[in-house]
């Protein structure tokens, strides 16, 4: 087995550089990657296959002499995944050692068929293993992306304004799924609180579809607020989304529904004993005339 | 035994709940919040529970009975102060708590009993 760590120890430039060469020829990225860069990783992988081979041998991927090996594949491969390489090419970076590998093997093997058919088996074995690993690390590192943009996308969505004293507005825009209602029904409790505010408008206008789901959640936090004293006001409906409701007999009877925002603060406001008065007259606007004039 | 103290305000009862509710407590202030409304001629019941951090199906189904046994006895209940952690919890049991009015503060919930009051029989009686 320690022939194919010798092979590849003692033509290291040798297989370096036809490896580099069979790389560029598959997939060229010297837009994101420099020469000396690519040069110094394929060196580092290199020297960390033959310590692999040597200590833990081909077979056994999972032996701690693999952990260098392991480590560097998957560093190398999160970071390829974030400088924008696609996994085809991060993949073809391990595979393109296969064919200067043979090579190189056949070379020094040619005497036994058997020899040369051991080593070189055991070598795409190990090289198709790595490349998952590559695969894998890519993967890992797409994922944790999602995940964090996800998280933010949670915090970021559901700002609560407060429109007046006593009076809140909750924006949501987006979808309301089961993970985005506690959000937003924790922060707009919260705010409630401590505001201390008797209103709430929840403005439904960037909710693309209302199902049973998204009303059931927002029913849940309309009642939640009520248990604490506050009302809410549903705006932003949309004519598609009424009739929506209508066809699926969501009961939204007990809860205020207004087709917008303006419409929802004014209620507001009048319930909270509150009127709002022009206190000059408006600008001069083509319309004007139409109406009839306020006495001074 | 510990008791839940029931004090008078006029023509309302100011219940504030600052220990953890359990059964007998909670029949015990049943009890005494039946008694009071007859014995003073209560119209109105303000329960602060902004102190309650911890609820369950129990302690819901409790303030729903007493707010149905104070309207039998001519009393509105009104719940105030509730915490954001509790009333998700109870959104998630499914009490909505559909019979009792709720306020934000004890001074709010006052607002909206004193208002029931003063447009409740007693104008009507004032008109007449």
């Amino acid at each position: 087995m320690n022939d194919l760590a010798e092979t590849i120890s003692q033509n290291e430039n040798k297989l370096r550089s036809e490896w580099i060469r069979t790389m560029s020829s598959a997939v060229e990225r010297s837009d994101l990657i420099g020469k000396a860069e690519l040069n110094d990783q394929c060196a580092s992988i290199l020297q960390a296959l033959v310590e692999g081979v040597r200590t833990s041998g081909a077979e056994n991927l999972a032996g701690a002499g693999w952990n260098s090996a392991r480590e560097l594949l998957n560093s190398i491969s999160s970071s390829r995944a974030r400088q924008g390489f696609s996994p085809l090419e991060i993949a073809t970076f391990v595979l393109s050692l296969k064919q200067p590998l043979f090579a190189l093997i056949r070379e020094k093997m040619a005497k036994s068929q058997d020899a040369l058919f051991d080593t070189i088996w055991s070598a795409t074995q190990l090289l198709d293993q790595l490349a998952l690993v590559t695969t894998e690390a890519y993967i890992t590192t797409r994922e944790e992306f999602i995940l964090r943009q996800q998280q933010e996308l949670l915090e970021l969505s559901t700002p609560v304004v407060k429109l007046w004293d006593g009076i809140l507005a909750l924006p949501i825009i987006g979808t309301l799924d089961s993970a985005r209602t506690q959000v937003v029904m924790e922060s707009l409790l919260q705010t409630v609180v401590a505001t201390n505010s008797r209103y709430a408008i929840i403005d439904i206008t960037g909710v693309p579809t209302v199902d049973t789901l998204v009303a059931q959640h927002l029913l849940k936090t309309i009642t939640a607020a009520r248990l604490m004293g506050a009302e809410c006001i549903i705006s932003g409906v949309r004519p598609q989304i009424a009739q929506t409701i209508v066809h699926l007999g969501i009961n939204l009877e007990d809860v205020v529904t207004k087709a917008n925002l303006a419409d929802a603060f004014a209620l507001a406001l009048q319930r909270s004993g509150r009127t709002v008065v022009r206190t000059s007259a408006a600008p001069r606007s083509p319309m004007s005339g139409l109406f009839t004039k306020r006495e001074e | 035994m510990d008791r839940i103290p029931v004090l008078r305000m006029g023509p309302l009862l100011l219940i504030t709940i600052q220990v953890d509710m359990h059964d007998k407590l909670a029949i015990q202030l049943q009890d005494d919040v039946t008694n009071r409304i007859s014995e003073w001629g209560s119209t109105g019941v303000l329960i602060d529970i902004s102190s309650l951090e911890i609820v369950d199906s129990f302690i819901g189904r409790m303030l729903a009975n007493i707010a149905a046994m104070s309207r039998v006895l001519g009393a509105e209940t009104v719940v105030v102060g509730m915490q954001p952690a509790v009333a998700i919890t109870l959104v998630e049991l499914g009490m909505s708590l559909p019979g009792v009015q709720t306020a934000l503060s004890v001074e709010a919930g006052m607002e909206l009993l004193y208002g029931a009051v003063t447009t409740g029989p007693e104008n009507e009686r004032g008109e007449a």
